[in-house]
């Protein structure tokens, strides 16, 4: 379990999230959604150690992360950020291979470039795996950057905006492979999801952001309602269901 | 080509110039000795300036994050003169001048690394984000530097002057053997932390975020190599005085013949890619072209070049 407790973070003069208290689920898939600029990227940045903690704190499984040596935290949790350039020229199979340096700090064994192997396919990247980065689209690139830290092999994964750039198909394979990752893997996920719909077909526990604060949390029918999205997204929103989950009409 | 291969070939290149400039027209009977002893000396300062300066450059380019800085762009070497000429005025010549070679060299580069990571850790701790501005800083802080030595160049006394202005030229031919123990001590040491850490710098090369996020101590790494990069400046710019852009042509070279951006490829090759260009520039220059030009001039002017090519071009990352 992630447990937050009376986390406020400020940007210069400008309070960004206030006091926020919360328990992410372990072994469950968790979506946080809300309006742009509710903090969401903030909050996951927070827990993935991406920003120094001001005050308030995060435990992972029980340990303080402000406390625990970042790379130790590498073998228990993989952060992908919203926005990744990566500054070096890198093939993709170097980059997905950067996610088993925290196993192998530099001298990679037989078993990283098996998981590499398997995490390149896994994102249907085998044909791609001599590509620059730089050199593929943003969608293929998104994957790889996936794979990379599906690679990472840990117990928790924090993904901001996975969708991002990603078609249709791959989008919904991507939160099949999520899915099975928490009930056949083990794994816990914890996602910023931008579409409500992926939150409301995959997502065990769903967490709702407003204006740096949650204002809702729950099982996908406590809170994808009319009425709590509506209010959340201050615009109406009807929610409808399909194969016993809600649907969110929220386009028309 | 090969990774691998790419070194071997660089080593036999660099091993064919060395003894090019040892052997080629050795005068016989007394004088070989002597002039082989001097050609020697001059051979370890300016593999010695190779490894510094290609090193340096390729270090100070990951933490960067960025392929048109160089530590000299950034102000590295102005703030080592600066740093000497505030030792000349603090101590005098007496107490400097006096002091034996090595140990006031080794002294100065001390200063220089923790002024140099503290500066430029403040400055580069997060990475670069914004190239325009950070060039303009660097350009700026080297004005600044710059300045502030004939600042306090003018409040010391004429004498005390000459001693540090004598620093202030790029020469590749006046090499001070002196220095040599030392500068190839602090070179080796150089040279092989960043090889040691050559792993963590790959990860560091991902940037910010995804190196936090494999469990890099960042602003640690970030330290260490601000440190050694002000340690092979320091050298570099005792040996030879400031040069502004050769480093920064050995490292497009370097990621030209290597395309990689593995540590352990690039450092070994931007110091040999460095170290036989000056050899090989010096040999032409002294011995076909009888110093009608200075190489230090001619690698500059092709690095300005080369720095608005890449400015021009867009390729500033
Ligand atoms: N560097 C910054 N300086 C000032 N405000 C910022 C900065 N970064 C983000 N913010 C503000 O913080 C708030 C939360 O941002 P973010 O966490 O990225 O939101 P989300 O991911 O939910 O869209 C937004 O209002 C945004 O404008
Ligand atoms: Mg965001």
């Amino acid at each position: 379990m992630i447990r937050i407790s009376g986390l406020s973070h400020r940007i210069g003069k400008s309070a960004i999230l206030h006091d926020i208290s919360a328990d992410l689920p372990k072994g469950k898939l968790t979506a946080l959604i809300g309006p742009n600029g509710a903090g969401k990227s903030t909050l996951l940045r927070l827990i993935g150690r991406l920003e120094p903690l001001q005050s308030g704190s995060v435990t992972l499984d029980g340990a303080d992360l402000s406390r625990t040596p970042t790379d130790q935290l590498a073998l228990r949790m993989a952060v992908l950020g919203q926005q990744t350039a990566i500054a070096s020229r890198l093939r993709l199979r170097e980059l997905v291979g950067f996610g088993r340096w925290p196993h192998h700090k530099g001298r990679p064994r037989p078993r990283d470039l098996e998981v590499v192997n398997q995490a390149l396919a896994a994102f249907s990247l085998d044909d791609l795996a001599d590509r620059f980065i730089d050199e593929i689209s943003g969608g293929q690139a998104q994957r790889a950057y996936l794979a990379m830290t599906v690679a990472q092999e840990t117990d928790w994964l924090l993904l901001d905006e996975p969708l991002n750039n990603l078609d249709m198909a791959h989008a919904r394979s991507l939160m099949a492979r999520l899915g099975e990752l928490v009930r056949v893997g083990g794994k816990s996920v914890v996602t910023v999801i931008h579409e409500v719909n992926y939150a409301a077909a995959w997502a065990d526990h769903v967490v709702a952001m407003k204006q740096g604060r949650i204002v809702a949390q729950g099982s996908p029918y406590e809170v994808l309602t009319s009425e709590t999205l509506s209010m959340l997204y201050d615009t109406p929103v009807g929610v409808g269901s399909h194969r016993g989950r809600p649907l969110v009409l929220h386009h028309v | 080509m090969n990774k691998r291969l790419v070194l071997w070939v660089l080593a036999g290149v660099l091993a064919l110039a060395a003894a090019i400039w040892l052997l080629q027209g050795l005068p016989d009977g007394q004088a070989r000795a002597f002039v082989l002893k001097l050609r020697t000396e001059r051979l370890v300062g300016l593999l010695l300036v190779g490894i510094s300066t290609g090193m340096a450059t390729i270090l100070f380019q990951t933490v960067a994050a960025n392929r048109v800085l160089t530590p000299q762009i950034m102000g590295f070497d102005a703030l080592y003169m600066l740093m000497q000429t505030l030792l000349v005025a603090a101590f005098g010549i007496a107490g400097f001048a006096g002091l034996p070679a090595g140990v006031k060299f080794t002294g100065e580069v001390a200063v220089m690394v923790l002024l140099a990571a503290a500066l430029f850790g403040t400055l580069l701790g997060q990475g670069v984000r914004d190239i325009p501005r950070t060039i303009l800083t660097g350009v700026i802080l080297g004005i600044l530097f710059r300045s502030l030595n004939t600042f306090v160049g003018r409040v010391l006394d004429p004498n005390e002057f000459a001693v540090v202005q004598q620093a202030s030229f790029a020469s590749f031919s006046k090499i001070d053997a002196a220095l040599l123990p030392a500068a190839g001590a602090l070179t080796l040491i150089g040279a092989a932390a960043a090889m040691l850490m050559a792993s963590r710098l790959d990860v560091l090369g991902l940037g910010r975020d995804p190196a936090v996020s494999l469990g890099l101590h960042h602003r640690r790494v970030v330290l260490a190599a601000l440190a050694i990069v002000a340690l092979l400046v320091s050298v570099s710019t005792a040996l030879i005085g400031p040069v502004t852009f050769f480093g920064l042509i050995v490292a497009g070279l370097t990621h030209g013949l290597t395309h990689s951006a593995c540590h352990r490829v690039l450092l070994p090759a931007s110091a040999m890619i460095a170290a036989i260009t000056l050899i090989l520039g010096q040999t032409v220059f002294e011995r076909v072209l009888g110093q009608a030009a200075f190489l230090s001039v001619v690698i500059e002017f092709a690095g300005g070049l080369f720095f608005l090519l890449l400015l021009i071009k867009g390729r500033i990352r």
